[in-house]
């Protein structure tokens, strides 16, 4: 019992710098950007005396909840998508020979070498009407000559998926790196289909992986800003967009302020609460 | 019985290197059979090949009369322990235990009660709700074991299961792994680099190098009539003296050459032509050592020594003597603690003999073995269990 309790100090010690930090970084812009939310604004663009709850109540404009579900349907459509091709490119650098291993990886790597905005342009070009897939896709015949490419939400999940998907490997391939492939072999001496195999152990096995790719795609997609607004259009504008229009275009802190809010408690709390359970179901069965 | 397991002209080849080299083999029902090699012999890998891990370049695996060479591991009715024992860790012991039977689809009441059995055959009931990682090495293993029985296997395969023990716990689990097999009564397939493993728990041992099988027969004649230099090298230890046949007493017996000492007996079993060069063979508990001479009996091969080394091993001293050039090794049992004789130290001069029928005679040794035969004095306190054999 003692002991514990020693543990349980030095833990506290030991992640204090990290606490401080996240405290003056993240709690407390945080707390300014609900003050915020609750606050007039004045017609120059800043913040007005008092305190009011209208802010929030205009969240409930049909408008905002129409970009709020897209929002969300759109970052689950890109983690799904990322998540779909991040295991298998994974499972397969953690089985292939080092050298090669090597050689992907670069290959993951090398577009963060370019600028983000200036890749997101590129696919601009790509897709423009006179561009290169398009033109590709008409002469297969597999589009219509006057069908766009662009700003659309097609654009958005394919350009986010090209933009977040190594972010998706890289936790993936860590994870499945250090699985143990004895128990792939184990699963299918006892029995277990290749298949069997692969979703009861292999991705059980790397479920920590998985969770860290999901937050890393599923979060930046929901506050994605510069992707809806560079090869999006006015169908697949995101909560990003709105925040934006109403701080630049409007001069509308506390509007802006208030979606912000809504934003980051919509992503903080199924997160919590899926860090919650996975804390309860990890503890050892108690003997201690 | 018949031949139950068989492999038939089976070859793997990684690349350029022969894993397994047009092994045949077969082994019976209900047979505890060990594969024993130095690693990298290819055992392992002939397990492999009998789980379905591995596809043979060339060559049949059959089972009970079934032609297994094309089955996936999952169709194959054969289970294995692994080294690593590759228990689930996000599954409780019961899941683990389970697990064949769930995929296999099997009722909830049967899978109850079947996982219960095993549970309480490995002792291990109360710890059915726990996982892998809060277990000690030696319960991981009985459930590994319970896994793979569960699924009532035609053959057991073991991949070296107890390496990854401690000493004593590895004496328990090898009295365990005999109870089982005699519980269970199916097939064991038992990969070891252990001669003293190998030795205890089975009926028949093949004994593996370079992917080739050297001898394969019961723990008593691999260790007492090694077919090869390798076998007697690998197999315990040996005094391996190089000389020549010189000639022949009668049928049975010959006249070696070996160093300076002439008209050495050995018994010849093998018809070794006058003239041959030879390794004569000695365990080194077969040579006795004494102070005094001894008496002359027929059959009988005295040598005068040096002690050049004596290394107490608690239940045994070994002796390393220079008679001429030869460097010869001698282990002797305390049956008393010297009470009635002076103890024999070192640089003393001492008398060395042997029975004729101890030594045997082996065909020159390929270069493959130099390293073996010329293994240099154990060091204090290492392992020799296996002199306890014979």
């Amino acid at each position: 019992m003692k002991r514990e309790t020693r543990n349980k100090t030095q833990e506290w010690l030991v992640s204090f710098p990290s606490l401080f930090w996240l405290a003056l970084f993240f709690v407390m812009p945080t707390a300014f950007v609900l003050a915020v939310a609750l606050r007039p604004s004045n017609p120059y663009g800043g913040i007005g005396a008092g305190w009011t709850l209208e802010n929030l109540r205009r969240l409930a404009d049909p408008n905002y909840l129409i970009i709020a579900w897209r929002t969300i349907w759109i970052s689950v459509l890109i983690t799904f998508i990322c998540i779909l091709l991040a295991i298998p490119i994974g499972y397969y650098l953690a089985r292939v020979t080092p050298k090669w291993r090597n050689f992907f990886l670069m290959l993951v790597i090398i577009p963060f070498w370019t600028n983000f905005l200036i890749r997101i342009f590129a696919w601009k070009v790509l897709l423009h009407p006179e561009g290169l897939i398009k033109r590709l896709l008409v002469f297969l015949g597999m589009a219509a000559p006057q069908t766009s490419l662009l700003y659309n939400p097609a654009a958005v999940v394919l350009v986010s998926v090209y933009t977040f998907l190594p972010f998706t490997i890289l936790p993936i391939y860590a994870a499945a790196d250090k699985f143990d492939f004895t128990l792939v072999e184990a699963a299918r001496d006892l029995g277990a289909r290749s298949f069997q195999a692969f979703y009861k152990i292999f991705l059980p096995g790397i479920r920590r992986g998985l969770f860290t790719a999901v937050l890393f795609v599923f979060i930046p997609s929901l506050g994605s800003y510069i992707i809806p607004d560079i090869v999006g259009g006015p169908t697949s504008e995101m909560i990003g967009n709105k925040i934006a229009q109403r701080v630049f275009v409007d001069r509308n802190l506390p509007q802006a302020s208030a979606l912000s809010v809504i934003l980051t408690l919509s992503v903080l709390a199924p997160l919590i609460a899926v860090l919650f359970l996975q804390g309860k179901k990890e503890k050892p069965g108690a003997i201690f | 019985m018949a031949e139950f397991l068989e492999f038939q002209n089976v070859s793997k080849y990684f690349g350029a290197i022969k894993a397994v080299d047009q092994v045949s083999l077969e082994i019976k029902k209900g047979e505890f059979f060990s594969l024993l090699g130095p690693s990298g012999c290819g055992k392992t890998t002939m397990l492999r090949l009998v789980a379905g891990f591995e596809h043979p370049n060339a060559g049949r695996i059959l089972l009970d009369g079934e032609d297994i060479t094309d089955l996936p591991p999952n169709k194959r009715k054969v289970n294995t322990i692994f080294q690593s024992y590759a228990l689930f860790p996000h599954m409780t012991v019961w899941e683990n235990i389970a697990f064949g039977l769930r995929i296999a689809k099997k009722s909830k009441n049967e899978i109850k009660r079947e996982v219960e059995a095993m549970l309480h055959l490995i002792r291990m009931t109360d710890q059915a709700p726990k996982r892998p990682d809060q277990l000690s090495g030696g319960q991981k293993q009985r459930v590994a074991v319970a896994r793979a029985l569960i699924n009532k296997p035609q053959v057991l395969l073991l991949d070296e299961p107890l390496a990854a023990l401690d000493l004593k716990l590895r004496q328990r689990m090898l009295i365990e792994i005999d109870m089982i097999h005699d519980e269970v009564g199916i097939t064991f397939l038992y990969v070891t680099h252990d001669q003293g493993e190998a030795m205890s728990l089975s009926d028949r041992i093949a004994v593996m190098d370079l992917g080739r099988i050297e001898q394969v027969g019961i723990p008593a004649e691999i260790y007492e009539t090694p077919r090869t230099s390798f076998v007697a090298a690998f197999i315990g230890d040996t005094n391996f003296l190089e000389g020549e046949v010189t000639d022949l007493v009668d049928n049975e017996y010959c006249h070696l050459k070996i160093a300076g000492f002439s008209g050495i007996i050995c018994f010849n079993d093998k018809s070794i032509r006058l003239g041959n060069p030879v390794y004569l063979s000695i365990r080194p508990e077969k040579i006795h050592i004494s102070r005094d001479r001894p008496e002359e009996l027929p059959l009988r091969n005295i040598l005068p020594a040096v002690v050049e080394d004596v290394i107490y091993l608690g239940s045994t001293t070994k002796y390393w003597v220079r008679a001429q050039e030869l460097r010869i090794q001698i282990l002797r049992q305390h049956f008393r603690f010297f009470l009635d004789e002076k103890p024999i130290r070192w640089k003393d001069d001492v008398w060395i003999w042997w029975h004729g029928d101890d030594g045997f005679m082996l065909e020159r040794y390929r270069e493959v073995d130099e390293n073996l035969i010329s293994i240099p004095p154990q060091k204090v306190g290492e392992s020799n269990e296996n002199n306890e054999k014979s």
